[in-house]
């Protein structure tokens, strides 16, 4: 992996093409610990959605959340890293550590400028930070914890990830709400190109505590239901807003000639990528979404025929949903047959930044498997929507391609376009 | 006079900046410093404002830092102790 890359053109494959194909995954979910159990619970179409254990929701509009359980963070985070930790990084540092695991990487082996952290996140590290500014305001600043000064902060899971790791190659941390997932993976991808041989992505987060709370509350999109089965209804006539929830993935992305000389098998290449940003509120202008999803495509050299599954970003809102339905509408025009939509979300709730890593996840597992995770507790599409939204059950279908969309409060649009390795990028 | 021991400085650090494993720590870890004992100087500095708290002594925040091995530490906080009992 410490061989310098030689780029022998952009269309080529395998070794030095600087193409980045997915060899690792790690997942916490609110339904399933570890890529086998949420991948197990997606395809049944088990929900992790329910009523707020973390603290007391009772005064509170909003009480449901999709929450990470069965976790235990001091079984698998060093004594010396709980003291400095946010939920949120213990969650981020198991993901890597499993995502490493899983594509058979020992760091200790590899070259440490040779290895980059890229992740994304939404928030920073809430619930750490609503304890600290308690003691700030009931005891005095002299009590407040000196990892204060970073364990909130948005770069620290990539911070703690790499040190961790002892990966000293190019890091970053993107921040764009939802979107920021597959703009983190886009940014180790560009690390890939430029020759880093390994880069941990991806993204997880946590804002479960009051403080959060409250400040997702006030972003006026949370369902206000009680009934985990109807809070959360993308796409549906019913739908009424999200349910919030924590976790994510982190993905090892390599060189797809360095993972061939590793020897180790690869799920799949993130072959396109495209941002855009929403014109001004109000300006009647159409959203960037669809552009994002053409751009992409057009990154991966991929028609819209050639698309088996678009995993949607479905902010659960009627005015959003529409849009997205319109935008995917639009991107598959000339298409004879409809083009599979899920969201496999409706299972977890919006994870903020870990939900598209999460959704980039379930992609390349229904590569792998040929089936597409199924959506769950629509049961009407709302007006104006006019999807095949794979609803119910799982659907086995051949999947060489998939299409993942997220959106980010404020305007953001990203689309990634994953192949399967088999067909390049 | 009060005094500041090797157990207190072992409790303060685990509560502050925590510690990988439950060992506590024994006098042969007096001598160590502090980087091996997988400590840095944040963990100094949290260690040194909770010292402060429960203890009194005010350690200045460019000393915490400069305090290499739990021994060093030990012996400045009782300098510290010993210097405020002993004013008037």
């Amino acid at each position: 992996m410490s061989a310098p890359t030689v780029t022998t053109g952009r269309a080529a494959a395998g070794p030095g093409s600087g193409t980045a194909v997915v060899t690792g995954l790690g997942v916490l979910a609110p339904n399933g610990l570890g890529v086998a159990d949420y991948w197990s619970a997606t395809l049944a179409g088990r929900s992790g959605l329910g009523r707020l254990t973390r603290f007391d929701p009772s005064q509170y509009p909003a009480q449901l959340a999709g929450e990470v359980s069965g976790f235990d963070a001091g079984a698998h985070i060093p004594g010396r890293l709980m003291a400095q930790t946010d939920p949120m990084t213990r969650l981020a540092l198991a993901a890597a550590e499993w995502a490493l695991a899983d594509a058979g990487v020992d760091p200790a082996a590899q070259p440490e400028f040779g290895m980059g952290v890229v992740t994304a996140s939404a928030s920073g590290g809430f619930d750490f930070g609503h304890r600290e500014l308690e003691k700030l305001w009931s005891k005095g600043p002299e009590h407040v914890s000196v990892y204060q000064s970073f364990a909130w902060f948005y770069a620290v899971n990539t911070g703690q990830i790499s040190i961790r790791h002892g990966m000293r190659g190019p890091t970053g941390v993107l921040v764009g709400d939802q979107a920021g997932g597959l703009d983190a993976v886009a940014q180790a991808r560009r690390q890939v190109r430029k020759g880093v041989g390994l880069v941990v992505t991806g993204g997880v987060d946590s804002c479960l505590c009051p403080w959060g709370w409250v400040g997702q509350v006030a972003g006026g999109r949370l369902s206000t239901r009680t009934d985990p089965a109807r809070a959360y209804l993308p796409f549906d006539a019913d739908a009424t807003g999200y349910v919030p929830g924590e976790g994510g993935a982190i993905l090892i992305l390599e060189e797809a000639g360095a993972a061939a000389r590793r020897g180790v098998p690869v799920y799949g290449t993130v072959a396109g990528y495209a941002a855009t940003f929403d014109p001004r509120p109000g300006s009647g202008r159409e959203p960037g979404l669809r552009r994002a999803a053409e751009l992409a495509l057009a990154d991966a050299g991929v028609a819209a025929d050639d698309v088996d599954v678009v995993f949607a970003d479905a902010a659960g809102l009627p005015a959003l949903d529409r849009a997205e339905a319109e935008a995917i509408g639009a991107v598959f025009r000339t298409r004879r047959r409809p083009v599979p939509v899920t969201a496999p979300k409706t299972m977890t709730g919006r994870l903020y930044s870990g939900g598209a890593p999460l959704d980039l996840v379930a992609a390349l597992l229904a590569i792998r498997d040929g089936v597409i995770p199924p959506t769950v507790h629509v049961s009407r599409l709302g007006p104006g929507i006019d999807i095949d939204l794979v609803r119910g059950a799982a659907r086995e279908t051949p999947v060489r391609t998939a299409l993942v969309l997220a959106r980010g409060y404020g305007g953001f649009n990203s689309a990634t376009v994953l192949t399967s390795a088999e067909k390049g990028p | 006079m009060p005094t500041f021991t090797l157990a207190d400085l072992n409790r303060v650090i685990q509560e502050g900046a925590g510690r990988d494993g439950n060992a506590d720590w024994d006098s042969d870890v007096l001598d160590q410093p502090f980087s091996d004992l997988g400590y840095d100087s944040l963990a100094l500095l949290e260690t040194a404002s909770r010292v402060e708290r429960e203890f009194g002594a005010r350690i200045a925040d460019d000393v915490a830092t400069e305090l290499r091995t739990p021994r060093s530490f030990v012996d400045h906080v009782n300098h510290l102790l010993g210097a405020a009992s002993a004013r008037p």
